[in-house]
């Protein structure tokens, strides 16, 4: 019985994925095309991009800064103090900075996306557009995926910078560390490849949002509790998606980078 | 012209359209009326190709649509205009913007030819100067009329109509019907209306099909239809009518 529910679970769950690729290979082509407009573009950008910035940057500041003042903590019992801020510098461009980022994303776009599009799927809006002879891949998804692609990496490099700032600040002026070391240590370790798989990273997770929050949109059942259940399924696989191909990433882009 | 041929639809394990086919000629009106529930809406939105059926044709001008793939169907679509039963409009656009979508999409307009199309479309309509309301202000009768505007800007050959009085008043919903009437006039083209309000298949209907059991159970000109003994057709006719109303 168990076995039978879980192997149902499993197809239902590998199906989806599939869908999710067909979906993207629609966007895809698409886009190729030049079927999306680039007014609908611009305002996903402005929507996803500049209306997430101060969630993402009071998330990245507080990390920086809390990574800054644990690092203190442990690295002052080796008198490594001036090593603090090289720590944040690496975790912020390649780990904290995009998994961060677009974890607050998921959760404030991801859901909008969801919500907007399975609310007009309840109301028969997905149908006009389609009677309209409009395809809803051109005029919804494409747009949000382009956003997001562009958002996220640079929704990043902001998390990255005013994490690190926020690190700086409270290692020299809460933890009194020497700025100079601090701020030369920070340069020396943290490399160009750091910030770049940041980046990439970032790239991909906005992907993953925009295709999982449309996807749920698109695919919700019928009713207010479909368009709800949609929203939270999609903030759940989303970030679980990030935080599981975050790991991937690492590994692969980490084994990459030693072999230059 | 539209023709049905055997076209059968299941939703999992219920059997809504069973083999059901029918041809409408260019030009013509056709109401199709049916209790609620029976497949109505169903039936018209496979006429646009909105849901596939399991088995079965359906051929637009003699060009069956259901082995086409999405974007094949949006070419098929530019001949339709459809006037959905909640009329659909989308609700984070002005009323202009919802009517103007079809010609910003498919035609090449300036922003002047644009407005005056909205304008004169919304005139049609008889809802003029409403181009910057928003679809929340307005009332189910006019939401109904831009969902209809927007469906004729680009002016299709065929307009579908999924109950386009239901949840209306009665004033409210002879006002639609002399619209949808002079909609079939003015712009010459086939009229397919679902509805279970009697009044507007009569009025509207120069043929009307019954939608019974999951198939077309009777067909006939709306006098036909009206004045049929058959007890099917009577217990629908009647059980929805007011015994009080006379109805024309």
């Amino acid at each position: 019985m168990f076995s039978l529910s879980a192997s149902k679970r499993v197809t239902a769950a590998l199906a989806e994925l599939g869908q999710i690729t067909l979906l993207a290979r629609e966007a895809a082509a698409s886009l190729l095309k030049g079927r999306a407009s680039w007014r609908d573009l611009l305002y996903q950008i402005y929507f996803i991009g500049v209306q997430s910035q101060s969630v993402v940057l009071v998330t990245g500041a507080f990390t920086g800064m809390v990574l800054a003042a644990q690092t203190y903590f442990q690295f002052h019992k080796v008198k490594m103090d001036t090593a603090t801020l090289a720590v944040v510098g690496v975790s912020m461009c390649s780990e904290l900075g995009p998994v961060l980022t677009a974890l607050m994303v998921a959760g404030r776009v991801g859901a909008a996306m969801a919500a907007e599009i399975g609310t007009m799927r309840v109301t028969e809006q997905i149908d006009a557009l389609r009677a309209l002879a409009t395809d809803p891949v051109d005029y919804l998804v494409v747009p949000r995926l382009v956003a997001a692609h562009v958002a996220l990496p640079l929704l990043t490099v902001e998390v990255i910078v005013i994490g690190i700032l926020g690190g700086y600040f409270v290692s020299v002026n809460l933890l009194d560390i020497e700025p100079t070391y601090l701020w030369a240590n920070m340069l020396k370790y943290t490399h160009q490849s750091d910030l770049v798989i940041g980046l990439i990273k970032a790239f991909i997770y906005g992907g993953v949002i925009a295709l999982i929050g449309c996807y749920k949109g698109m695919t919700c059942r019928l009713g207010a509790e479909g368009v709800g259940q949609a929203t939270t399924e999609a903030v759940v696989y989303a970030s679980i998606t990030i935080l599981i191909a975050n790991f991937f990433l690492t590994l692969v882009m980490g084994k990459l980078v030693g072999m230059l | 012209m539209i023709e049905v041929r055997d076209l059968t639809k299941s939703f999992g394990a219920q059997l809504v359209l069973d083999s059901v086919g029918f041809k409408i000629e260019n030009g013509e009106s056709v109401a199709i009326i049916g209790r609620s529930g029976s497949g109505k809406s169903v039936l018209l939105k496979h006429l646009i190709g909105l849901l596939q059926p399991d088995t079965g044709e359906v051929l637009i001008d003699g060009e069956n649509i259901v082995p086409m793939n999405e974007r094949q169907l949006l070419h098929v679509r530019r001949k339709f205009g459809m006037l959905f039963q909640s009329a659909a409009l989308f609700d984070s656009m002005t009323v202009a913007k919802n009517v103007a979508f079809g010609l910003r999409r498919h035609e090449h307009l300036t922003e002047a030819e644009i407005g005056r199309r909205v304008a004169g479309t919304l005139e049609m309509v008889d809802l003029p100067g409403t181009e910057d309301k928003q679809p929340a202000e307005l009332s189910g009768g006019m939401r109904k009329r831009v969902g209809l505007a927007r469906a004729i800007i680009y002016e299709p050959q065929i307009v579908l109509y999924d109950e386009p009085t239901t949840g209306l008043d009665p004033i409210v919903s002879d006002s639609i019907d002399q619209l949808i009437l002079r909609v079939r006039d003015r712009l010459k083209v086939t009229t397919v209306v679902v509805t279970h309000d009697m009044r507007t298949a009569r009025r509207i209907g120069q043929r009307v099909l019954m939608l019974h059991d999951k198939k077309i159970y009777a067909s006939g000109t709306a006098d036909e239809i009206f004045a049929s003994q058959d007890p099917v057709v009577r217990q629908f006719i009647d059980g929805i009518a007011d015994p009080k109303e006379n109805l024309p």
